[in-house]
């Protein structure tokens, strides 16, 4: 991974000394309530409905043990001991003390870590592939590029103070598990018919009140144009999005108002000035890059021999079968595994941990994933590099620790965000519903049953939850007072994306368990014997859900 | 205008003075700064002046009036309030595409916490309306290198290391 030299390390203890201060003037009021939101904001400091909540940056989801370590001692020093890990692979801690921050992010430095950009109107973490580096599935490691983006886009001048919160992220795999096309830029690396490296960019994509899919700007970026271009973008963002209604300030907005080809004439137009510039990568920093990010010192191991004794292992226990085949995908390295420790356990909510969980993941990650961890959007942990001859011990220890939940993909891994019950925007509690599902839907056989279905929850319409692309989406809304929930079926994150449609009116928030089980009933008794939720859905469409549901 | 401002990094008095409305006084000798449509409207007495700088609003880019930057000794950027950061892009593309040498100066309702950004957007005056100048100069040096280029610093990081 990634590791600091000593000029990120000063950027980051500058940082920490400038908030310092701000905090300090704010404190003892030279600095107003407004003036102060966007520079605590820029540091990660919401004032939730309870508390503050801090949200700490995972730079494209990479951390490693001895940060983990950190989290876990922040959380137990500054916090309830326990944290969140976002549906953007950031960590959120819910209770720290304002004039504490500066200590906590003091702290974080110690071991390059931080909370720049993680909120605000700027250019937040870049994120990708939970499995990038290790995915059987990319043609390349995306971390350089996405390291890249993220030293350009830190502290970026002319970006502090843009429209709205602008979010990129990266891709590099048949599967794409990083939903770019529903970022504000989606970067799609690819290779030409030459074989050399190239970005195809998609914008305005995004969730939130107006869902809309990426549209593709450039069909093949050369790889040493990456940053020239993006900064077009955001330079023609920055000077024509709308700044008199929050609601509409997205690019999204501006994509659609001026049409894509003259969008990307303004952008070809600033571009003009800036490509082959002195922001141009050079060769030497794209190596430089990728030596960050080479392979661990893996063994090497007969692939098909490692695979008959895990099939041995596997016959002579169901529940790690299950387990193999839900938590444990295909790694490139032969011999070896990715495994996603599940925090989705029924009776705790999606994503939360606590310290001593914490402790327990960073000691699986030295023991068993030479110290490296990834946080995925779907808010689950992985370790990436596990030896296929390590998983048995490995799912022992996590059944231990409450880790090893059978449900990656399934109906009770449930994304969901704190909702009504710890964030200020929220119109409605979400983690009740979560929690409500996964005790109705336990069954590890029904589950098995039905399949991979993305189920997304979000308390309010800024959709942290992306509950437009989940194939079964819940949203919550407030009806004069009182806590309703919407359904949509239909989404999808990958390639092929799609935006969920609304099955009809509300729910009450007791009725949800009961509408999910029509649901899936009506997709059991429609589906034929290969489709997925989604395939049968696709297939059908909204009517025979909507007339099971509201007979 | 405030009556004391910081331009290059030092305090010093404000010389300029801003005309909002075409009605405005003006004395015959005064540098003035003047906005976009009255530069448009009075170009050739406007000319006669001794020293003439041009006021940009806050919604009106410097490719407005590209060709004739060359006569206005400053250009003064508005900032409406301090989180509208499209003076920072305006003040980038002074510099960067239009190559302009004289004061990019800010105006308006920005904060001490933006001139470190600001500066390595091209600005060098910064008319702070409330802040206390020689508290707010230590905010120019927040950070001692920088990631990207900019004014300041033309190469960025990844191909300097």
């Amino acid at each position: 991974m990634y590791i600091y030299d000593e000029y990120d390390q000063r950027l980051i203890d500058e940082r920490v000394a400038q908030y310092r201060g701000q905090t300090e003037r704010y404190l003892a009021g030279e600095i107003s309530d407004e003036q102060f939101l966007p520079l605590r904001l820029q540091n990660g400091l919401y004032i939730q409905r309870l508390a503050p909540m801090l949200r700490v940056a995972i730079p494209y989801g990479t951390f490693n043990a001895k940060q983990m370590r950190m989290f876990a001692t922040l959380s137990r020093d500054y916090d309830k001991g326990y944290a969140h890990i976002s549906t953007r692979q950031n960590i959120q801690f819910n209770w720290p003390k304002l004039e504490d921050v500066p200590d906590i992010l003091e702290q974080l430095a110690t071991v390059q870590l931080h909370a720049i950009q993680t909120s605000g109107n700027c250019i937040r973490n870049t994120t990708t592939d939970q499995f990038a580096g290790a995915a059987a599935d990319e043609i390349e490691d995306p971390r350089p590029y996405c390291e890249l983006i993220r030293e350009w886009s830190t502290f970026h001048p002319e970006f502090a103070f843009l429209p709205r919160k602008f979010k990129i992220a990266v891709c590099a795999s048949n599967a794409d598990r990083a939903a770019i096309n529903l970022h504000d830029i989606g970067v799609d690396i690819v290779h030409n018919s030459l074989g050399e490296t190239g970005f195809r960019i998609l914008v305005g994509g995004g969730l939130g009140r107006t869902p809309v899919i990426g549209t593709q700007i450039i069909d093949f970026l050369p790889k040493q144009h990456l940053i020239t271009y993006l900064e077009a973008i955001l330079r023609v963002y920055n000077q024509h999005g709308r700044r008199d209604n929050k609601y509409k300030a997205r690019i999204k907005i501006l994509v659609r108002a001026m049409g894509i080809d003259a969008f990307r004439d303004k952008v070809e137009q600033e571009w003009a000035v800036l490509k082959d510039g002195p922001s141009t990568i050079s060769e030497q920093a794209f190596e430089k890059a990728k030596s960050f990010f080479r392979s661990p010192a893996y063994q090497i191991i007969d692939d098909s021999e490692a695979e008959a004794a895990l099939k041995q292992q596997a016959d002579d226990d169901k529940l790690f079968s299950t387990w193999l085949s839900r938590n444990v995908s295909a790694h490139k390295q032969p011999g070896y595994s990715c495994v996603t420790l599940s925090l989705k356990r029924t009776g705790y909510a999606p994503g939360d941990l606590s310290d001593q969980q914490m402790e327990a993941i960073a000691d699986m990650a030295e023991q068993f994933s030479f110290g490296e961890l990834r946080a995925s959007h779907q808010q689950n942990i992985i370790l990436p590099h596990v030896p296929k001859s390590a998983l048995l011990a490995l799912w022992r220890q996590a059944k231990t620790e409450g880790f090893a939940t059978a449900n990656i993909g399934y109906l009770t891994d449930i994304i969901c965000c704190p909702g009504g019950d710890f964030c200020a925007l929220a119109n409605a509690k979400s983690l009740p519903i979560a929690d409500a599902i996964q005790r109705k839907f336990d069954d590890a056989d029904y589950l098995y049953d039905l399949g991979d279905i993305d189920l997304n929850i979000s308390g309010c319409m800024n959709a942290c939850s992306h509950h437009h692309i989940g194939h079964i989406g819940i949203l919550g809304v407030d009806k004069k007072g009182q806590e309703f929930y919407q359904v949509s079926l239909g989404g999808s994150q990958d390639r092929d994306a799609s935006l969920a449609k609304i099955l009809g009116p509300s729910f009450a928030s007791e009725q949800v368990p009961d509408v999910i089980q029509t649901i899936l009933d009506t997709y059991v008794d429609q589906r034929t014997d290969e489709e997925t939720f989604l395939d049968t859905y696709r297939r059908v469409g909204l009517a025979p859900f909507k007339e099971k549901v509201y007979a | 205008m405030p009556e004391r401002l910081i331009i290059d990094s030092e305090i010093v008095a404000n010389q300029w003075q801003l005309i909002t409305e075409p009605g405005d006084n003006i004395d015959d000798n005064s540098a003035i700064i003047v906005p976009l449509s009255m530069w448009t409207e009075q170009r050739e007495s406007l000319l006669k002046r001794p020293r003439l700088g041009l006021w940009l609003d806050c919604d009106q880019s410097p490719q407005l009036i590209a060709e004739d930057l060359s006569h206005f000794e400053l250009v003064a950027i508005q900032f409406p309030n301090f989180a509208d950061g499209r003076g920072f892009s305006y003040g980038r593309e002074l510099r960067d595409t239009h190559h302009y040498q004289g004061e990019v100066r800010a105006i308006g309702s920005f904060i001490r916490d933006q001139l470190f950004f600001l500066k390595r957007c091209g600005f060098n005056a910064f008319a702070l309306e409330t802040a206390d100048l020689e508290k707010s100069l230590a905010s120019l040096a927040d950070f001692s290198d920088s990631y990207q280029a900019a004014m300041d610093q033309p190469a960025p990081l990844y191909n300097r290391r």
